[in-house]
């Protein structure tokens, strides 16, 4: 009898299996298509998938990772220079802003701040910008859009935005930056600076206020309808020409300029508005908010943020190039190699789901993301810290030729007192000294060594490195809290703790006329199987000084009931910078923003007056030295009065392969993959190296089951073959 | 049987009536509306007319559950439970929180959920009644003690401990699949190879234990010593009179689960990074979108409803004795 190999069904599907797995071309572990090997791709991935692509709305870093290569504000941050410069993107020059009085009459570039009613920012955008292809600018021949009234059948046949067979582009105008700022303002946009530039652009409120109206009004008549923005006039925002449109902010803002460098300042076409504003296409989730359309140099080409987020070169991408200019050591990294080239080098890049560190690691490792962050568990596998506490990559790492690069992040992780609270806030003297009893008592450095492998430096105020303001060395320390020995700060010692406690009128952490204990409670919205050991640590702290912390861990939501009530007594927070400017951080303990009262960001209520004087005047100053004293005096301030008892600036640690080039950490820039090459013949040289597939394990394991189940074939048979009094017949 | 499964169709109403209602209060007990639209809006610079806006534009500006100031009957229907509930029993799962529609969100998950499960599923039953069968085949002998205990250890431990440890042999050491990803159509089999084995060994464990013991409840009946008397090898008895004979138990626990399949499996969709809705599931529940969770239980009440009738409509296939 002939047998075929379907009578098999089990080995049948075995060799098919390994016939696909076997057939990609590449190593058989590879996560990518085959014919990828060696094409010009970034991979890389991303943990959480963005809620919003649109610029109006998107605010989150995973989300910026996409809208920061697709859109293109009018400026942008330099990718070399330090510290952190604005330079022209679409813009023909720098901003420069015009103050003019109440009056609108135009007042000197160094006009005090108090008599500055406007500030006027005319920006002027390059010709010969044009969109990526998108179906949103596809026309009819008897001019008309193709795609802006679908019928019924027509959107049945469309699935993805890919589906349109026709695109076209066109020239990016300064109506388009206007048409965006007003999208700033639609009722149905929830846009999170919306409130915030309210309070600075002009009309921009009344402008909300007009479209709510509308919208309302259509809602009541139950009719759908697309507002045309361009019908609204927005007062304090004009088109001068088909390049140059003006906005006028209220007072003097400098940080005003570095909005216009975040992706809620980039263009958007009408047509595009118009086109997604199509039900039919909004139920198949075919929008704005998921299908971008911009000038930058790379388009969203799939958009599953389910799985895969790729996005490739624009074609119509406008002659950006590498910079030829940065620090000094720029030159000697090679990062100036590239200086005067095209940007993009790069034609697509992947970005895949990955929701656990265990397989980014291990991909990475096998060479298939190209960059890599360390987690706490790989971290020594990865870097080694020397004696004098320096990271080095591990020899393993070394030898696989991975880079290891590392920034200090424009972040601020602090633990604070709610000021108001009547036990542990408060301003008079004891108030004070039992708040510096306690910062001396947390060692912060401990720490940053414990529980984020020394990947932090200790706050020595709320700025952090890189930032205007910030003092490094013997200059810049909390002298509360510290003392400069030896070259380097050190922490006050614990009897200094207990005798400032003692005169807060808390000796031995007891009430000096009750006597009873001292108890803190510190309120946290940690998880984790880490949380548990850092309460402890929390507590040890507390101990030193013979204070009680009560740790009342809670979830998000209940943690911000509690700091909008103003009930927490000690909490932990954190600021990721907006813009590389002292203001983003010290607004951060200015009165009039207070969380209980004002739903402000200044979450420990803290209001001194003198601070916010100075603060008042700091923030609508240039840099200089008159600005540098004002911030020193502020720190001073709060060193005082600690409302921040301590906290650290996170160090940022990034892997990078040898195939990766021009890489420097910029933690201002959003659009830097467009400066990324890769060296794909060396990338898929190295995968096929690191990635020989190993079959003898599985054969050996084959053969010891094969060798375990002889017994019990020969008892098998022995049984069929023994009688019923167990005789072998 | 018409009669039966109309009866169990209208019996479902007020199941899922209830289900929905355990749903929305556990949801609010958590979470208010105010939460959600902070969570949504971002950590930064929300405002409370920001919060007002958001909680209008998706419905959750009414109050939550009875609202007084509407008077007849439009205290209960001027509501949020009221307006997030009606819809889905019509399947219209309207939006999530960031504006995507959520049916099109779980008939584009589907898929790969059901990618993996069936596979998981048919290879598991296969694995594990054959290893079933051979542990009771050799009965009271050193490999069914041994068989006992393995499958006791193996089914203790816990199923991320498979998932991780799959990942380091096969992915890792071996370099034989990718440790996570997907694909569509054949480039997919790739990536689910891993995950059915690593689901297929920590099922084998519990699914042996529990099939030994139904044949060997079915071995020692008096049809299985009629049939050995008859002089059938023990194969044919174990394999055409057991088998089928055990059949019944064994569809009450397949059965059931067949519908559940679409739902996916939390752990190892997101470790493996299977966009299904298994992972759906745990990310709604992380960024407290209320439109999804409600959607996912809804659904999976329904399929386990549809589960529990498939179960038994299959005994009168199985058993002829059954009548519904």
């Amino acid at each position: 009898m002939v047998r075929r190999l379907s009578d098999y069904p089990l080995f049948s599907s075995l060799l098919f299996m390994m016939a696909v797995i076997g057939c990609t071309g590449g190593p058989i572990n590879s996560p990518y298509r085959e014919g990828e090997a060696g094409e010009n791709i970034l991979y890389s991935s991303f943990s959480a998938r963005p809620k919003h692509l649109d610029p109006a709305q998107s605010y989150s870093s995973n989300e910026i990772t996409f809208t920061g290569q697709i859109y293109e504000p009018p400026f942008q941050y330099h990718y070399l220079k330090r510290p952190y410069t604005l330079i022209p993107l679409t813009a023909t020059k720098a901003p420069v802003p015009i103050y003019l009085d109440t009056e609108d009459k135009p007042l000197a570039a160094d006009a005090p701040a108090d008599t500055v009613a406007y500030s006027l920012y005319e920006i002027t955008i390059q010709s010969g910008i044009r969109y990526q292809p998108h179906p949103a600018f596809a026309k009819a021949s008897d001019g008309n859009f193709l795609y802006h009234e679908l019928s019924a059948n027509e959107i049945a046949e469309i699935d993805t935005i890919g589906d349109f067979k026709e695109t076209d582009s066109r020239e990016l105008v300064a109506e388009d930056y206007v048409y965006q700022i007003k999208r700033l303002a639609h009722p149905k946009i929830h846009s999170p600076i919306y409130g915030f530039m309210s309070d600075y652009i002009v009309g921009l409120p009344e402008l909300g206020a007009t479209l709510r109206k509308v919208q309302a009004k259509a809602q009541k008549e139950e009719r759908k309808t697309f507002l045309d923005l361009r019908k609204f006039p927005l007062a304090g925002v004009e088109i001068v020409d088909r390049y140059t449109y003006r906005i006028k902010v209220k007072g003097k803002y400098p940080q005003f300029p570095y909005w216009l460098a975040m992706p809620f300042f980039a263009p958007i076409p009408h047509e595009a508005d118009r086109f997604y504003s199509q039900s039919g296409l909004i139920e198949k989730n075919i929008t704005l908010d998921w299908y971008p359309v911009g000038t930058g140099p790379y388009m969203l080409s799939v958009n599953n943020p389910n799985r895969q987020m790729v996005m490739l070169k624009n074609p119509n991408f406008h002659g950006e190039v590498f910079p030829s200019e940065g620090i000094p050591e720029d030159s000697e990294l090679g990062l100036l190699d590239d200086a005067g080239k095209a940007l993009p080098f790069i034609d697509k890049v992947v970005f895949s789901l990955e929701k656990e560190g265990i397989p980014i690691w291990n991909k990475f490792l096998q060479g298939f993301y190209d960059s890599s962050g360390i987690s706490s568990d790989s971290f020594d596998q990865a870097v080694a810290i020397s004696g004098s506490g320096d990271a080095r990559l591990t020899d393993e790492m070394s030898e696989k030729g991975i880079r290891l690069m590392t920034s200090t992040a424009a972040s601020t992780y602090y633990i604070a007192f709610n000021m108001l609270d009547p036990v542990i806030g408060g301003y008079s003297k004891s108030a004070r000294k039992l708040r510096q009893a306690i910062a001396i008592a947390i060692d912060q450095e401990e720490s940053i060594s414990i529980f984020r492998n020394g990947r932090g430096i200790a706050m020595q105020g709320p700025l952090p490195p890189g930032i205007f303001g910030y003092r490094d060395g013997e200059a810049g320390i909390n002298r509360v809290v510290y003392d400069w020995v030896n070259g380097r700060p050190q922490r006050k010692s614990i009897e200094e703790a207990k005798r400032l406690l003692a005169e807060a009128g808390y000796p031995d952490g007891r009430e000096k006329v009750s006597g009873k204990p001292l108890i803190v409670n510190f309120d946290s919205t940690g998880s984790g199987p880490e949380v548990k050991a850092s309460f402890d640590w929390m507590r040890k702290q507390f101990e030193k000084i013979q204070v009680q912390l009560v740790v009342r861990n809670t979830d998000y939501n209940r943690f911000q009931d509690k700091m909008l009530k103003g009930t927490a007594q000690m909490f932990q927070w954190g600021w990721n910078a907006d813009y590389p400017d002292p203001e983003n951080f010290l607004f951060l303990l200015y009165g009039p923003n207070a969380k209980a009262e004002k739903n402000g960001e200044n979450a420990a209520n803290y209001a001194n007056p003198r601070f916010d004087a100075l603060f008042e005047q700091m923030r609508s100053m240039e840099n200089g030295p008159r600005r540098q004293e004002m911030i020193d005096e502020m720190i001073e301030i709060l060193r005082e009065d600690v409302p921040w008892v301590s906290g650290f600036h996170p160090k940022q640690f990034g892997l990078y392969h040898a195939w990766y080039r021009n890489i420097k950490p910029n933690l201002m820039a959003n659009n830097t993959l467009k400066y990324a090459r890769v060296d794909a013949a060396l990338r898929a040289e190295k995968r096929g190296d690191w990635n020989e597939p190993r079959w003898w394990p599985l054969i050996l394991v084959g053969a010891v089951l094969a060798l375990g189940t002889a017994p019990a074939i020969v008892s098998y048979r022995r049984k069929e073959r023994e009688t019923g009094r167990g005789e072998i017949v | 049987m018409i009669n039966y499964i109309i009866r169990r169709l209208l019996y479902a109403i007020p199941i899922l009536i209830g289900v929905n209602l355990l749903t929305f209060l556990l949801f609010f007990v958590v979470n208010t509306p105010d939460d959600m639209a902070r969570l949504h809006l971002g950590m930064k610079r929300v405002t409370p007319e920001a919060i007002e806006k958001w909680k209008a534009d998706h419905g959750y500006d009414k109050p939550i559950a009875f609202n007084p100031a509407a008077g007849g009957m439009k205290t209960l229907t001027e509501t949020v439970f009221y307006e997030k509930s009606l819809r889905l029993f019509l399947f219209d799962f309207g939006r999530a929180d960031d504006g995507r529609n959520i049916g099109a969100d779980i008939r584009q998950r589907m898929g790969p959920s059901l990618a993996i499960a069936i596979p998981g599923l048919i290879v598991g039953l296969l694995v594990n009644i054959t290893v079933a069968m051979l542990i009771a085949f050799f009965r009271a002998s050193y490999i069914d003690t041994w068989g006992v205990i393995v499958a006791v250890a193996m089914m203790s431990i816990s199923s991320l401990f498979y998932i991780i440890g799959g990942q380091f042999i096969f992915s890792k050491t071996l370099r034989l699949v990718p440790i996570s990803g997907y694909d569509t159509g054949l480039d997919a089999v790739k990536f689910l190879i891993l995950p059915v084995i690593v689901g297929l060994v920590s099922g084998v464990g519990s699914g042996t234990r529990w099939y030994r013991t139904i044949f060997l409840e079915e071995i020692g009946k008096d049809y299985v010593r009629t049939a050995r008397a008859k002089g059938l090898s023990e194969l044919s008895v174990l394999f055409s009179h057991v088998l089928r004979n055990a059949l019944v138990p064994i569809l009450t626990g397949v059965v059931v689960v067949l519908p559940l399949l679409f739902m996916g499996s939390l752990i190892t969709e997101s470790f493996f990074s299977i966009p299904g809705l298994g992972s759906y599931t745990i990310d709604a529940i992380n960024s407290q979108d209320f439109g999804i969770v409600r959607a996912m239980v809804f659904l999976g009440s329904v399929l386990y409803i549809i589960g529990l009738i498939l179960t038994d409509i299959s005994y009168t296939w199985v058993d002829p004795r059954v009548r519904l």
